[in-house]
């Protein structure tokens, strides 16, 4: 469940206190918000109020923008491109640190550590160090079995799913560790096996973890640029690299350019603001333990 | 894998593996108890061989290439070019030729870019995250607002910085030159000097928010009655933040560090949105810089060979820093 954030001391706090807390919050405040305001305002501009001095109120109100974006360029084929993408690695990543981290959690056996440490670890590797070596590897593959990995959605997915999948497993793990282990045991009394214990006992005392772990997985896949920018053909191409086609050689459309990064964060941020709650109670029994 | 689950109606207790006649349909001649055996594994198996796939056998035919002379001529098969040993790595750290001096140069830029950016980011999610530990109100939506920089895709964020960056457009120079008057001229951000903090400044602007998230989880775990107890002997709020809050935080803080470090020092996508493909030289992040020398200049031995270094790199100073946190944590204990 979802923990209600613990309060401290119940006595009263003193004015230095308050008036920090007042003051620091408010520049805070202030910081997050002015890229968001200058997104939004910047979004309902004409082109040539973007382009003199900036405004902080615009002077002509317009919302051309969020028309013209679709046909400036293939914003639509993009986005689905994103969503395919992002969900589908999403999906596979998070069934697979599933697995995963039950073995982890439940069960002990040799390599269990190694097996923890080697995909932690991978989490430190630099992107730029397998970047051109799996470009490499998916060409290699297309040309010996005509399966194509570069360029195609399926390459982008299986790299995408494997970047969420340490943190994934090692926050699952944490998770499935605070489940007691006489809930599936009891389970396996009552005639489960494994997998029924995994199902109908730990998955659903875990829901606010796997949900933390979806949003993370598909944060990721949805914001990344590098591999996108590499494996992605004019078919293929995600959001992530689209978006940069709004600047031509003469001009750059800045209030386009704002009004689709709004467009193309809203889903995200609407999601995660939703979900957040699970996110900490995740990271407060997974990764912080 | 569904084959896996027993009727669900067995009725008798405990008769997990004691029926071998009774499922002999369903698994033939595998002993239970090698099935039992086997079962971690096969539960880690999609994990392992999607690691093995896009993490491990492409760093190791990263280190591979390191040692060969890959150029764009033998792209097609890059099994056919030529064994040239560390010549590529000789290259890399004779830091009196040119390669050699901006590969150390990005690095001290990439040193400086990441301890500042953690050391703000962690700071001002600290401040956030421990200010916001009682209730007031506005609490809810504030960190929910909080934690729109880290929700929000980093080439969404990163742009619209860009756009506020932007010379004779932008808000940056609008405020400091137009309104508080504080520059005689409109300075360049993107460009020269001044490239390497506005670098800091996006890169702060949407790391602290998972500091603050990490801390602001870290904080649920602290005990109520440590705080209770400490009011009762007579402590302040500051008093129980310095003797409470910040020592339990430590174990949250040793992973979030690393965490952040490495988080930062691998980044390409700000650099890279912000700057594309070849960054000032005053912000030229490694990341970036080793990018460019593979897929730019099609060097790609050269630019292994840095990859290599820079893994070793991250290797030492996580190994440093574990073992440092780890004895702390032991004299603590003893």
């Amino acid at each position: 469940m979802p923990r209600i954030p613990s309060q401290r001391s119940p006595m009263a706090q003193p004015r230095s206190f308050v008036w920090t807390r007042r003051v620091v919050l408010t520049l805070l405040l202030a910081f997050v918000l002015v890229p968001v305001y200058v997104m939004l305002s910047s979004s309902m501009k004409n082109l040539q109020d973007v382009q003199g001095s900036f405004q902080w109120i615009p002077h002509h109100l317009t919302l051309r923008p969020y028309v013209d974006i679709w046909k400036t360029i293939p914003l639509a084929h993009y986005f689905v491109n994103s969503l395919i993408v992002s969900v589908s690695a999403t999906l596979f990543s998070v069934a697979v640190a599933i697995f995963a981290s039950y073995g982890v959690s439940r069960y002990r056996f040799p390599g269990r550590r190694l097996f923890t440490v080697t995909v932690l670890s991978t989490q430190m590797f630099p992107g730029i160090l397998f970047l051109l070596p799996l470009y490499l590897i998916f060409v290699n593959i297309g040309n010996s079995t005509g399966i194509t990995l570069n360029g195609s959605r399926l390459g982008l997915i299986i790299t995408y799913l494997t970047f969420s999948l340490p943190f994934s497993i090692w926050m699952l793990v944490g998770y499935f560790d605070s489940i007691p282990r006489d809930l599936d045991e009891a389970a396996k009394v009552d005639g489960c096996g494994p997998m029924g214990a995994l199902f109908r006992v730990v998955v659903p005392a875990a829901v606010p973890g796997i949900v933390a772990v979806c949003v993370y997985a598909f944060m990721t896949a949805w914001g990344e640029v590098l591999f996108a920018s590499v494996m992605t053909n004019q078919s293929t191409r995600t959001l992530a690299v689209g978006l940069r086609e709004y600047a031509t050689q003469n001009d750059v459309y800045w209030n386009q350019v704002m009004a689709a990064s709004l467009v193309v964060s809203v889903p995200v941020v609407a999601g995660f603001l939703l979900l957040q709650r699970y996110l900490v109670a995740g990271l407060t029994a997974g990764a912080v333990k | 894998m569904a084959a896996t689950a027993p009727p669900r109606s067995a009725p008798e207790a405990g008769s997990d593996s004691g029926k071998p006649a009774g499922r002999g349909r369903l698994r033939p001649r595998i002993p239970a108890r090698l099935r039992q055996l086997s079962l971690p594994y096969l539960l880690l198996l999609p994990a392992l061989a999607l690691e093995l796939l896009i993490h491990i056998v492409p760093m190791i035919v990263g280190i591979v290439i390191s040692f060969k002379g890959l150029t764009l001529f033998f792209i097609r098969n890059w099994k056919s070019a030529p064994w040239t040993g560390f010549d590529n790595y000789k290259v890399a750290v004779k830091i009196h030729q040119p390669i050699g001096q901006a590969l150390l140069h990005s690095f001290w830029v990439t040193i400086a870019f990441t301890v500042l950016s953690v050391a703000f980011s962690w700071l001002i999610g600290t401040a956030a995250a421990i200010l916001m530990q009682d209730t007031f109100r506005g609490r809810a939506v504030l960190r929910a607002i909080f934690l729109v920089p880290y929700a929000l895709p980093v080439y969404a964020a990163v742009i619209t910085w860009t756009f506020m960056f932007q010379q004779e457009t932008g808000l940056v120079n609008h405020v400091l030159h137009d309104q508080l008057h504080l520059t005689s001229d409109k300075p360049f951000w993107l460009i020269g000097g001044n490239s390497f903090w506005a670098l800091v400044i996006v890169s702060v602007w949407k790391s602290w928010p998972f500091a603050f998230l990490a801390l602001m989880a870290g904080l649920q775990n602290i005990p109520r009655e440590l705080y209770e107890a400490a009011a009762m002997d007579g402590a302040g709020v500051w008093q129980q933040i310095r003797k409470i809050t910040l020592p339990s935080l430590r174990p949250v803080n040793q992973v979030l560090v690393l965490v952040l470090f490495l988080w930062t020092f691998n980044d390409f996508n700000t650099p890279y949105v912000m700057f594309g493909q070849a960054a000032p030289h005053q912000a030229d992040l490694i990341s970036i810089h080793i990018y460019q020398s593979s897929f730019i200049t099609w060097n790609f031995g050269s630019g292994s060979a840095m990859s290599v270094l820079l893994l070793l790199f991250l290797l030492l100073v996580t190994a440093v820093y574990l073992l440092l946190t780890s004895r702390k944590r032991g004299d603590a204990d003893a």
